[in-house]
């Protein structure tokens, strides 16, 4: 009996209703047009709700017709491609809007002057100024935090592939993996206590103990990937020449791989450059320039914005400044970012695939 | 049940590479036809054409007819998905789904197809694990994931699970490649049964197992690396492995290449 | 796990290097090799110092702070530290922090999972890879830049939406609304969602590109729709992958700092409603409090730091277990 029911609906033929291709992008714009018909009706004012009404419309619509036409299962289908598009473009919109406000109003304050001028004899509520004091500091206390971080790291990562087995290196591995969670924030305080303790003003050297610690963890892990690619007939080439292990390490290991570490190291310092926490607890922020990041207050770009932002009471020449800075801050950081991608692909190791 | 499929002019792409060119067969029902041939020579991609398979893969695409009963797999309004389901496959490695149960894995065709109640689902699933000479080695496990049993029982499995919505063709892409002798011969013996049901295609690099298991057989060739596989020749089994009517097949089959 | 051991086996022409490379491992037969596996090793060793050293300094001046406390430092509802009897306590912050990431996630996630299965499975391949980087970019943007956008962009952007919510769910008590500025947990939870979007998406993303083929294929070959695949194949496979990817997401959400406090608009009290300002979070508190604060003032905020710092090490230490564990139970399978 269950035999027959299987035959009966296995005799359905391989044809089936299908939608046309376009049918996607009709029921898209329909939605679009209905979404803002409706929106302008209501008189809702924000496109938040128009896009969240279109994007509703558009995820029933497609059922509604698919259903219809194809079938429950199709559509079903239908309603799981039309809700993942919907996901990727609700990413899509803050990134556009985020990008497309930081470079409208960025560049209106943004020239050679505000490049290379401080805010030392500037108010917060007036225009004017600039950020070469907050550039200064933040190259100081991020290159700091590099020549800290970055060779930690890379050893940390060298020990952890070459040399590590035992508890030791599990631990390491471990806590490695724990402190890529550690907030920003935390690891300024844990400077800060030390701070307390020893009874210190704050002082740029500080921001880059804190922004060090976030660097490291980062370093190994992108490092230690780079080290496992390197394939280990190389090692064992290099070593059966009768070549010592750290120098095996050193000429043929790094070489091999310094085009993948140095693309780790740098995406590590795009993200610690735009850390604001620590720096506003360690470094305090600074008007003035202040060259020297062992004594004293300093700026820092991200904390500037924070400081524009925050202590300008709603100021439009201290906003139009923070966009700027803004700007200024992604593009060093797309800058880097770009430049570490093109590394990696201009050194890519050759692994034989 | 058991449906006939007529080829005419078959070619399939990768890209802009073509991987098989101008092929031509009928295969019958209730019979089994076995695709032999050097590696790379394309009946893998053959095969795969059978049940619209190889659009899958990245730039896959075909020109030329596959009919399924007088019906092409190709022509226009032709859903891919229910081709897919009339005409089951068993893949190379055994492939359940590890996640799910023994049970779970020969219902999964079944579920995603309709509404059946719990015991005709038990009905077929147990038919389904006898018909893939399995239901005695499983029966009192049928909840365990199918990811703890042996390759061959595994293999067994999934074509257990390939019939258990009564497909009109079995395609099988060298079922037995991964497995020991004594589960071979368990799923050579298995084929031999299922031929009373199912028209059957497999790929195999296994001359002997051609020869013990199938009707009819298809040689493959491809000219030079990088040109395109073609078929050869395709005739009663007895016949390809005594007296071929191509040189190139004497050749292959006596292993004097490939 | 040292890599040379993984190795098959050498060719005989090698063989005395294992001797050698033993020799060399075990510690130090040469100058070089002791130095620089005493340099690699003491780093290490020294991330492990700075751990502990974390916890050891946050708790001593934790402890300074709370045993002044003449409130409860759990269920108060206060933050006064510059006066003779201070008060403080963290119950707020816990509140606000697990809401504000709560939301963050509820968001986030299945639209992260989304993106994910777009890049692998659905998006053309053409677009893929373009996709893919955008959503890197969006990891790549620094997070006071989200700040100031979610202050100066988001938050009016949010006023319609928010009378939605009030006038069509007002009733609950949740989404209910005084008409104030939209500075409130809701539009900080948003904002958390868009910041830990990436990592979600890019972890999720690496979990469903290992899915076998074979499995997929298994699902094809069944007849199944692209939905189906996924669900039988896809999203089984990917889980306890896409469980980790957001216990990491939940850890920046936990930890973010400056998002919040530019968005929110802070108060020491609790908020029945998303919807109207006030409540906080542990480390806005810090970033907001922490400029008119004295030393004993820090030692408090660095209390509700340690409070914050255990916190996300449970989360994160979490979701390394469950990544460990499904290595272990892939690898067993493969």
């Amino acid at each position: 009996m269950s035999t027959a029911a299987v035959t009966d609906k296995r005799h359905s033929t391989l044809r089936a209703a299908s939608l046309p291709r376009w049918t996607p992008w009709v029921i898209a714009a329909g939605s679009l047009v209905l979404g803002i018909g409706i929106s302008m009706a209501a008189g809702l004012d924000s496109q938040v709700q128009w896009g969240l009404i279109a994007a509703v419309l558009f995820v029933l619509g497609t059922f509604g017709v698919a259903a219809r036409v194809e079938g429950r299962r199709q559509a079903k289908d239908r309603v799981a491609t039309s809700l993942v598009w919907v996901a990727f473009l609700l990413a899509v919109v803050p990134l556009v809007s985020l990008i497309w406000v930081t470079v409208v109003r960025g560049v209106k304050v943004l020239d050679v002057y505000f490049l290379t001028h401080s805010m030392g004899v500037v108010a917060d509520t007036e225009p004017g100024g600039g950020i070469y004091h907050a550039i200064i500091g933040s190259l100081e206390q991020v290159g700091l935090a590099t020549l800290i971080g970055a060779p930690i790291g890379v050893l940390t990562a060298i020990y952890l592939v070459e040399y590590g087995r035992g508890r030791l290196a599990k631990a390491v591995t471990f806590f490695v993996d724990v402190m890529t969670g550690i907030p920003s924030i935390v690891a300024g305080l844990f400077i800060l206590s030390l701070m307390l303790i020893f009874e210190m003003q704050p002082f740029g050297f500080a921001g880059s103990l804190a922004l060090a610690i976030l660097m490291m963890p980062v370093v190994v892990r992108s490092t230690e990937e780079m080290l496992k690619l390197v394939p280990n007939e190389l090692r064992e080439a290099s070593l059966a020449l009768g070549v010592p292990k750290w120098r095996t390490i050193l000429k043929v290991v790094l070489p091999t791989s310094v085009g993948g570490i140095t693309t780790g190291i740098m995406l590590a310092v795009a993200r610690i450059a735009g850390e604001t926490a620590p720096v506003l607890l360690l470094v305090f922020g600074n008007p003035f320039i202040n060259n020297n990041p062992f004594e004293g207050a300093q700026a820092s770009l991200p904390l500037y914005i924070y400081q524009q932002f925050a202590n300008s009471a709603g100021s439009g020449a201290a906003f139009d400044r923070a966009w700027a800075a803004s700007l200024t801050l992604i593009a060093f950081v797309m800058i880097l970012n770009l430049v570490a991608r093109g590394i990696a692909r201009w050194k890519a190791p050759k692994t034989g695939r | 049940m058991a449906k006939r499929i007529d080829v005419s002019g078959l070619t399939a792409f990768y890209g802009s590479h073509k991987a098989i060119e101008d092929i031509s067969m009928t295969v019958e029902p209730r019979s089994v036809t076995a695709f032999i041939g050097p590696s790379g020579c394309g009946k893998s991609t053959f095969l795969r054409t059978l049940n619209r398979m190889h659009e899958v893969t990245p730039g896959g695409r075909v020109e030329g007819k596959v009919l399924l009963d007088d019906e092409d797999l190709y022509g226009a309004g032709i859903d891919p998905v229910s081709v897919r389901r009339e005409v089951g496959m068993v893949f190379q490695r055994p492939n359940p789904f590890p996640t799910m149960s023994i049970f779970d894995n020969v219902a999964a065709g079944l579920r995603l197809n309709g509404n059946y109640k719990k015991s005709e689902l038990n009905d077929i699933v147990e038919k389904s694990l006898k018909g893939a000479n399995l239901w005695n080695e499983v029966k009192d496990r049928l909840n365990k994931p199918g990811s703890g049993l042996s390759g061959g029982q595994q293999q067994r499995l999934c074509i257990a699970r390939a019939i258990a919505v009564e497909p009109d063709v079995l395609l099988m892409d060298e079922p037995c490649s991964a497995l020991d002798p004594i589960s071979t011969l368990a799923i050579e013996d298995l084929i031999g049964e299922l031929k009373e049901r199912f028209t059957i295609v497999i790929v195999t690099h296994n001359m002997q197992q051609a020869a013990r298991v199938s009707d009819r057989t298809a040689f493959f060739n491809l000219a030079a690396v990088g040109q395109p596989g073609r078929l050869i020749e395709i005739d009663d089994t007895e016949r390809i492995f005594s007296n071929p009517s191509v040189q190139a097949t004497e050749d292959y089959i006596s292993g004097r290449f490939g | 796990m040292d890599i040379s051991t993984t190795t098959d086996v050498p060719p005989p022409a090698s063989q005395p290097t294992i001797a050698e490379r033993k020799r060399a491992a075990r510690g130090a037969t040469r100058p070089g090799d002791r130095i620089f596996l005493g340099l690699s090793r003491g780093s290490g060793i020294l991330l492990l110092v700075i751990m502990a050293a974390i916890a050891v300094f946050l708790t001593y001046r934790a402890v300074l702070a709370i045993s002044k406390d003449h409130a409860n430092f759990l269920t108060t509802f206060e933050w006064n530290t510059n006066v003779l009897e201070p008060k403080f306590g963290i119950a707020v912050l816990v509140f606000g922090t697990i809401v504000s990431s709560v939301i963050a996630m509820v968001i986030a996630v299945p639209v992260a999972v989304a993106i994910a299965l777009f890049i692998t499975h659905y998006a053309p391949r053409r677009m893929s890879g373009p996709v893919a980087y955008v959503i890197d970019l969006l990891a790549a943007v620094p997070s006071i830049v989200y700040g100031l956008w979610g202050a100066l962009v988001l938050v009016p952007h949010m006023n319609g939406l928010f009378g939605w919510l009030n006038d069509f769910f007002g009733w609950t008590g949740v989404f209910s609304w005084d008409e104030g500025a939209p500075r409130s947990m809701l539009t900080v939870g948003i904002l958390l969602a868009i910041m830990i979007l990436p990592i979600i998406t890019n972890v999720s993303r690496e979990v469903f590109r290992q899915v076998p083929q074979m499995h997929e294929e298994a699902a094809l070959a069944l007849g199944a729709t692209r939905w189906e695949v996924v669900r039988m194949s896809v999203l089984p496979f990917g889980r306890s992958g896409v469980i980790s990817a957001s216990m990491l997401g939940l850890g920046r959400a936990l930890g973010e700092t400056m998002a919040v406090a530019t968005v929110l608009s802070p108060s020491f009290d609790i908020q029945a409603s998303l919807l109207n300002p006030g409540g906080g979070t542990f480390a806005q508190n810090i970033a907001s409090k922490f400029s008119e604060a004295n030393e004993f003032g820090r030692d408090a905020l660095i209390a509700s730091g340690l409070v914050l710092f255990v916190i996300t090490l449970l989360v994160n230490g979490a979701a390394r277990l469950i990544i460990a564990r499904r290595a272990e139970y892939s690898g067993a399978n493969a």
